[in-house]
């Protein structure tokens, strides 16, 4: 940033204290943008993460690794440029500096640069070859079940939905897949969004990102479906079973259900009993409730207290069949288990927003959320972009053009981003590299090496059908 | 190089343990060319018959016998090795007439990698095993010691399933989960750092991963092979009978039709009262209600309408004009406009998609919000039946058209809706060949030609 440009952006505001509130309008401004992209957005940490060690001075390291990855800008005015990749993180800096996208979205990396893709004909040759695993999480698709806020709203009460969907979704990757390298974004307004950056997770098929995410998936239903939780089975998955025990059953019953007043009133209560599937339980449910409109002596909230009575009916002894106990699981999972965008997480050439990105519409900043303190986020104390540059300003110009963000709120996001996800990542990556480049030097000393391509097959397998090894004998009649 | 041999004998017994072929080799004999078409001929009525099988849902129960009887009737020959060597050449010569597009390519691999999961379930799990061996599958079988400290956790997915964990000495294998994606996606199995439990009854998902995976990559080398060298020194044998293979009514007919004619934007409204399957319907009725659609619903409706002759231009008239009290025309244009065009293969890559064939409808997964499917599967019962009284189908039709629904034959229901609502009683032979026809080709578009022609009864 040069002194110029700050005494620039200087002269726009009032330095006076009192006029301040009014100075510096709120959300999102593109001049705004350009000082973030100027002076706080990481570009050399996105850089290095993309790198994934290959921007380093071993042997082994692919030079050609990070400028075939895909990144794609949202300009002002809606336009949209796909297909950008960069070779340096020089290039990545000006590009971004220079055209000032309202959104960056990363895409996969190809097995050529996505600039010259043309030049290459056929199937199968230009196409991705890595991708970290993603996942998404919007409120939106938890509409049915919030009664604080709907569409693009998220407050305090429901934020907590996408809180639970971490810990859960956060659990399951590290302990059941493996993974260790994950990070979690604030999308920047009503979500979340996850990405898997281990190799072996960078290096999935689409079949196989498919399968994770089916393996996530219970939620099956929509308005035209009744039961759009099944929980069948005499006992749940321990995926599932763990899930309950440890996130779900405690949330909804402290939380969710209180705040959200899901038994209080007749429509709302309503929609619970629906999911009941023996009619005649329902109606001894509803019979009670609408008999007592208040838990008479009870000074414990209503919503407990029928919940206790619907936990006691479906899961007495009485009840015969395996759906009715099953019930109250489902009516809990339907309610708080998390609900992924599946198509984003199965196709490898998915574009997802770059965190530390900033959204339009709040003018949020996309920082970390750390998975092991989720119930700490506030998602309406993110910094702002408006935010930052008072910030900025107040601190007053400096030579040193370096970290500046860290005279502002972002630097204990790029902190927090560095120390716990960055760096363990590019230690694994360059132990990944030394390792791999090891044993083929190991193989190679070992064996006559033909030396095979990628992308071919193992020689044995296909050379002979055409040759006249399959003699066709004309029909001698 | 080593030739596959069908039979094997195992070591321990002397007793011939048959095997499947894994096709890994083309086998050094003599063939002659009017058997290489017959042999592929009698292999494609088993593939279609999977196809069939698969899109009406069928359970794996089903399926099973389904591939043993289309096996038995089609392959079989009394001498073992002439088997062999009939399933083999046929497999062969298909790879040739299938390898030549990414669509032909993917119905192939799944035709075939069917066919072997459910041969594969018939082997002893001696032979079984044998042909694990041959995958070169370097998975361990978990030590006692492991399999204690995991017990509980095996036994609580096997009771998610409603089964119960064999004997105390089940054998499981250790495998990375990204070896089973089946079992995965269907919480089939325990999963702990990275590691998938797979019992032994679930080899055989490990199995058919391998074979599809190689298969795969086979049908690409393939293709190159024809395309560089082969064709043009076979093409006065083999070319023309691979040819005449690919058009037969037997494979998948993925050429665009343009039978149903045209239709303009006035025409819509009217026949999708008349003449719409259910799918479409809903998905029209929810256009008009909300003024708007999720990408699912757009794609499948969207393709649809092009699929009978909705032109380009009509199609941008017809979805802006619908949009129009949510959308803006900036907005439409900006945001809706340039994926309808790459419908019509006039952006991007330019690929002409075509109508989604009725077994990809069916499963379909849509979401909240989304209206897209099969409403035979993916409604629930209460809204299907308003749905179909909706549409005038009598209340005895309606039991009917659940009775299969409830048996998951969701594209009978469809035929059965329609003859109620057209009231006529058709052949049941030739109404059934037709419907055979159009399940095994595009699909719904050739279905709506059915739907908007009185459907003539042929003279006897």
């Amino acid at each position: 940033m040069t002194k110029e440009e700050a005494e620039n952006g200087r002269d726009d505001m009032a330095i006076d204290g009192a006029e301040q509130a009014n100075a510096v309008p709120d959300g999102f401004d593109a001049n705004y943008l350009r000082i973030y992209y100027g002076k706080l957005f990481p570009h050399a940490d996105m850089f290095k993460w993309m790198s994934y060690g290959n921007d380093g001075k071993h042997p082994a390291c692919d030079r050609s690794y990070f400028g075939r990855r895909e990144f794609s800008f949202t300009l002002e005015n809606d336009i949209y440029i796909r297909f950008q990749s960069f070779n340096s993180v020089i290039e990545l800096e000006n590009s971004i500096k220079e055209k000032c996208p309202f959104k960056i979205d990363i895409g996969p990396v190809y097995s050529v640069d996505p600039a010259k893709r043309h030049a290459y004909a056929g199937d199968n040759v230009f196409t991705p070859v890595e991708r970290e695993l993603v996942f998404d999480i919007d409120i939106t698709d938890y509409d049915d079940v919030r009664y604080c806020c709907t569409g693009a709203d998220v407050c305090l009460e429901c934020w907590p939905l996408m809180t639970i969907a971490i810990k859960v979704i956060d659990a399951a990757l590290r302990d059941d897949f493996g993974f260790n390298h994950i990070l979690w974004v604030y999308s920047g307004r009503r979500g979340v969004h996850c990405w898997v950056c281990d190799g072996k997770a960078r290096r999935l098929t689409n079949e196989q990102r498919t399968a994770i995410a089916d393996y996530f998936r219970v939620y099956k239903g929509n308005e035209n479906s009744h039961k759009k939780i099944s929980l069948p089975g005499p006992v749940l998955h321990p995926f599932l079973a763990r899930s309950y025990t440890e996130v779900l059953k405690g949330f909804f019953e402290a939380k969710l259900l209180p705040n959200q007043s899901l038994l209080s009133s007749e429509d709302r209560y309503e929609k619970i009993l629906e999911m009941i599937p023996d009619a005649s339980v329902a109606s001894e449910l509803r019979g009670r409730w609408q008999e007592n409109k208040r838990a008479s002596m009870s000074k414990d909230d209503i919503n407990l207290v029928r919940w206790d009575q619907l936990k006691s009916v479906l899961q007495s002894g009485k009840q015969k069949t395996q759906g009715i106990r099953r019930c109250v699981e489902e009516i809990v999972f339907s309610f708080t288990y998390p609900r992924l965008d599946m198509e984003v997480s199965k196709h490898m050439n998915h574009l997802l927003k770059a965190p530390f990105c900033v959204h339009p519409k709040t003018g949020r900043v996309c920082v970390p959320i750390d998975p092991n303190n989720c119930d700490e986020f506030d998602p309406t104390t993110v910094p702002t972009l408006s935010q930052l540059v008072e910030e900025l300003n107040r601190e007053g110009l400096r030579q040193d053009a370096e970290n500046e963000w860290d005279r502002t709120s972002l630097g204990e996001s790029i902190k927090f981003f560095r120390t716990t996800f960055l760096q363990p990542l590019l230690k694994s990556c360059k132990e990944d590299i030394e390792s791999s480049y090891n044993a083929k030097l190991q193989q190679s000393k070992n064996t006559l090496s033909c030396r095979t391509q990628s992308n071919h097959l193992c020689p044995n397998v296909y050379s002979h059908l055409f040759n006249p090894v399959i003699n066709a004998v004309e029909d001698q009649n | 190089m080593e030739v596959v041999q069908s039979h094997r004998t195992s070591s321990s017994n002397n007793v011939t343990v048959s095997t499947l072929p894994l096709y890994r080799s083309a086998p050094p004999l003599e063939v002659r060319l009017e058997d290489f078409e017959l042999f592929a001929m009698d292999r494609l009525r088993v593939l279609k018959g999977i196809s069939d099988g698969l899109g009406r849902g069928k359970k794996p129960e089903e399926m099973e016998k389904l591939v043993a009887d289309l096996w038995k009737a089609n392959m079989r020959h009394p001498q073992a090795n002439e088997e062999a060597n009939k399933d083999i050449i046929s497999h062969f010569v298909l790879r040739l007439v299938y390898c030549r597009t990414e669509e032909l390519r993917k119905w192939f691999l799944s035709m075939e990698t069917t066919l072997f999961r459910y041969r594969f379930r018939f082997e002893s799990s001696e032979a079984q095993r044998a042909l694990m061996s041959e995958f070169k599958l370097p998975y361990k079988a978990v030590s006692n010691a492991e399999f204690e400290s995991v017990k509980d956790k095996l036994g609580q997915v096997a009771r998610s399933m409603g089964q119960t964990l064999a004997s105390a000495d089940a054998i499981f294998y250790k495998v990375p989960f990204e070896e089973v994606p089946e079992l995965v996606a269907g919480r089939r199995v325990f999963i702990c750092k990275g590691h998938a439990y797979v019992a032994m009854n679930q080899v055989v998902s490990l199995v058919v991963t391998q074979f599809r995976s190689y298969l795969s990559k086979a049908l690409i080398l393939t293709n190159r092979k024809w395309t560089s060298t082969v064709r043009e020194q076979e093409k006065d044998r083999l070319a023309p009978i691979v040819e005449a293979l690919c058009t037969s009514y037997l494979g998948p007919d993925y050429s665009q039709p343009n039978e149903a004619g045209e239709i303009s934007v006035k025409d819509i409204d009217h026949i999708a009262k008349t003449s719409f399957p259910l799918c479409m319907r809903h998905l029209f009725e929810k256009v008009r209600e909300d003024h708007h659609l999720k990408h699912g619903g757009r794609m499948q409706l969207g393709l649809f309408l092009k699929g009978v002759g909705l032109k380009l231009d009509d199609a941008l008239a017809f979805w802006k004009a619908e949009f129009a009290p949510k959308v803006s025309a900036e907005r439409f244009d900006k945001e809706y406009a340039y994926n309808i065009r790459h419908n019509y293969g006039r952006e991007g890559k330019r690929t002409d998609y075509t109508p989604y064939s009725c077994q990809k409808i069916i499963s379909s997964t849509p979401g909240v919000g989304d209206h897209h499917g099969c409403p035979y599967r993916h409604f629930s019962e209460e809204n299907l039946r308003a749905a179909l009284v909706r549409m005038g189908v009598s209340s005895r039709a309606v039991e009917d058209v659940m009775d299969k629904v409830r048996n998951r034959h969701y594209q009978l229901a469809c035929t059965l809706t329609f003859e109620a609502v057209h009231g006529s009683s058709c052949d049941a032979e030739w109404f059934c060949g037709i419907r055979r026809h159009f399940q095994a080709s595009v699909g719904i578009v050739k279905y709506f030609a059915l739907w908007a022609v009185p459907v003539p009864v042929p003279a006897h």
